[in-house]
């Protein structure tokens, strides 16, 4: 195996274009799926649940009335709304995957913005740990948010310049179910002014501060206006998070991106060797018992694995000069990479079983790895619930997915489970080892 | 080929051996032996299992049925020089044969790729890729890679099939060298003249059968050759007379 090592790795280094293109190609593929992923489809799926009484759907602003509904129509113009009856029911339909967040409006939400005042209320958003997926629902929820908050700012502004300008000219101001007079500061710094003209010595003297405060109020009470127009979110969003951590949109660009360059570089290079053996003819002198089936094999996966690995390792560590990642983690970092890439390349000598000539086993290895990988990326909630599921059973019969989660969860500490990951990896190197074992047979009787 | 290699054990024996796949009969009960120093030819159209059975031989493939032995005591494998050249184009003349020679455990690994090389006369081409020979001397080095383990019986498929007249009367010679030192060399071809010319002994494979097995001369006899019709064209009459 040792000078079958050696012999590919002399073919390699005479190869330049196959290296160039091995490392080229997947450093702008994976570019093509990093800005793929920034965008999603155009109306995703939201759970939403009202709790709020449906005696209590009207905000009160100074005697201003404002149905709820129209807050929330705002939001689900651009998703597609799913209502529950309960919050068990909103997390179910996140866990499970059939939305892809749920919107939570609280019962105290109206009886909060009506008294609390600005900053009170709250609207809960909950995702499911999923950074694809979390990223596109929060872009598509706080710009709706944002448009639904200006609506109801508006609003408030226009009640709360009301009560400015009572309180500047004077006139009526409806509280607590009465209606009171107010003189204003206008008239009253009259007042004052008109009193004190007159007034003794020590009086003057006594109201002096209060004339004072009257002119300064007087002068820049119309200020308030202007800051009243600066609040633009009345209502905060409350963020809850199903599975775990949050994984940052960005690291998890990296996960991906490593992941994606290693597939390539494995199942290319993995399945271009296997058949260069049959290109060259070699097969058939090797097929006599020089290197037996499954040395041919194994020698092949953990060349085109070891290269791989070494590819991303140190792309990942020169992404880290640009991304912090956490360098407590570097051994399951090794770990993921390591039994990701023996099952992409396992993967690999599969194809190259199959063909009988290096072009067509990359073109193999090329027109079953992209589609894999952006399977792998479809978002539940973001197709029909049947097809979401053929897309896990496809995914899962192949180790970009799982590769993913071992890879995300070492670089991430993402949800996924990476001891369950690395047995599906094993489980996949095992059956495509078996394949590639039943194609090299098949093709030496042939 | 001497007279006391002739009837001295059979390097190597074939017997009743055949090969199917699906429902064509590619060999079809192939039985005879080879004496150290002989050099065998199997002539047969195109399709008639020439190939197939050299692979067997090889044990490249499985025979369904039948076997193949060497002369008792025999441990080194049987050479094998497929018909298309089976060779590292990317790598250099020198280091085909080093990877071949490890791979096929000789002891002296570097010293039998000189040898090699001073056999095949590709001393001076020793560190030039394959991809950049001719096909005479890709073949050469294809040659010389079934030879490095020393064979006792060495199988050649179409050997000359890709050389020009002077390289094939170069190769010629080294293979009647090698059967002079004992080596026992079939070979594959379906050109009639060169078997007459250079084997010591004829097999006629047709559709997997063997139809006849003898001297060139006595095939001329079988096949009813005289002034007016060469061996080329008796052989297809004498194909023809037996329903190929």
């Amino acid at each position: 195996m040792r000078w079958m090592l050696l012999k590919d790795l002399q073919i390699l280094r005479r190869s330049k274009l196959l290296v160039g293109l091995l490392v080229v190609y997947p450093v702008a593929i994976a570019l093509l799926i990093g800005f793929a992923l920034s965008s999603g489809p155009e109306k995703p799926r939201l759970a939403f649940l009202n709790q709020i009484p449906a005696t209590q759907n009207t905000i009160n602003f100074g005697g201003e009335k404002i149905d709820v509904e129209v807050y929330t129509d705002q939001l689900f113009d651009a998703v597609d709304r799913i209502d529950v009856e309960n919050r068990e029911q909103a997390l179910e339909k996140v866990r499970t995957g059939e939305a892809l967040a749920a919107l939570i409006i609280p019962s105290d939400f109206v009886m909060k913005l009506s008294n609390g005042g600005f900053n009170s209320a709250t609207v809960e958003v909950v995702y499911n740990g999923d950074a694809l997926k979390q990223n596109f629902v929060e872009s598509t929820v706080e710009s709706k948010l944002a448009l639904a908050d200006a609506a109801l700012a508006r609003q408030i502004n226009k009640v709360a310049s009301g009560y400015i300008k009572v309180i500047t000219v004077g006139g009526e101001i409806n509280a607590l179910g009465q209606t009171f007079k107010l003189l204003g500061l206008t008239e009253s710094k009259k007042l004052l002014d008109d009193t004190l003209a007159d007034a003794p010595p020590e009086i003057t003297r006594k109201l002096k501060p209060l004339q004072r405060f009257a002119n300064v109020g007087v002068a820049n009470i119309g200020r308030f206006n202007d800051v009243l127009n600066t609040v633009e979110r009345p209502v905060e969003v409350s963020e809850t998070v199903l599975s775990g951590r949050r994984t940052p949109l960005d690291t998890f660009a990296v996960a991906l991106a490593v992941t994606v360059s290693l597939m390539f570089v494995c199942v290319l290079l993995a399945s271009g060797l296997l058949a260069l053996e049959r290109e060259e003819n070699t097969f058939s002198r090797l097929a006599r018992g020089l290197v037996p089936g499954g040395r041919l094999l194994a020698g092949k996966v953990l060349l085109a694995a070891g290269c791989a690995f070494v590819v991303t390792l140190a792309m990942l560590l020169g992404i880290s000069a640009f991304v912090p990642l956490d360098y407590a983690r570097a051994l399951l970092w090794v770990v993921a990479i390591a039994a990701s890439g023996i099952a992409f390349a396992t993967l690999g000598v599969a194809i190259g079983s199959l063909a009988r000539e290096v072009r067509a086993a990359s073109l193999l290895a090329l027109m079953l790895a992209l589609p894999l990988a952006f399977l792998a990326l479809v978002p539940s909630g973001g197709v029909s619930p049947l097809l979401y599921d053929v897309i896990r059973v496809i995914s899962a019969l192949f180790p970009f997915k799982p590769a993913l989660d071992a890879i995300d969860h070492a670089i991430n500490d993402a949800a996924a489970s990476l001891p369950v990951a690395l047995a599906h990896l094993a489980a996949l190197t095992l059956f495509f080892g078996a394949a590639a074992r039943w194609g090299l047979r098949r093709f030496a009787s042939a | 080929m001497s007279t006391d290699a002739a009837t001295a054990a059979p390097a190597l024996t074939v017997q009743g051996i055949s090969k199917s796949f699906g429902e064509r009969q590619a060999v079809h009960d192939v039985s005879f032996a080879i004496a150290r120093g002989e050099l065998l030819a199997i002539i047969g159209p195109n399709g008639a299992g020439k190939t197939t059975l050299l692979s067997i031989l090889a044990g490249i493939q499985q025979a369904d049925t039948g076997s193949v032995a060497q002369a008792e005591g025999t441990t080194a494998r049987i050479g094998w020089v497929p018909q298309h050249t089976a060779v590292y184009g990317k790598l250099t003349v020198a280091q085909n044969l080093r990877l071949f020679a490890k791979l096929e455990n000789v002891a002296d690994a570097d010293a039998t790729v000189q040898r090699m090389l001073v056999q095949t006369g590709l001393g001076e081409r020793a560190d030039d890729e394959l991809g950049r020979l001719s096909g005479g001397n890709r073949q050469r080095v294809n040659i010389a890679v079934g030879l490095l383990a020393d064979p006792p019986v060495l199988l050649l498929d179409e050997p000359s099939g890709a050389l020009d007249p002077r390289q094939r009367e170069r190769l010629w010679g080294f293979i009647t060298e090698l059967t002079e030192h004992g080596t026992a060399v079939i070979f594959a071809t379906h050109d009639i003249a060169e078997a007459e010319r250079h084997a010591h002994r004829v097999l006629v494979l047709a559709d997997g059968e063997l139809l006849f097995d003898g001297t060139a001369n006595e095939l001329k006899a079988v096949a009813k050759a005289d002034e007016e019709h060469d061996l080329e064209q008796a052989f297809v009459g004498f194909l023809r007379d037996r329903g190929h």
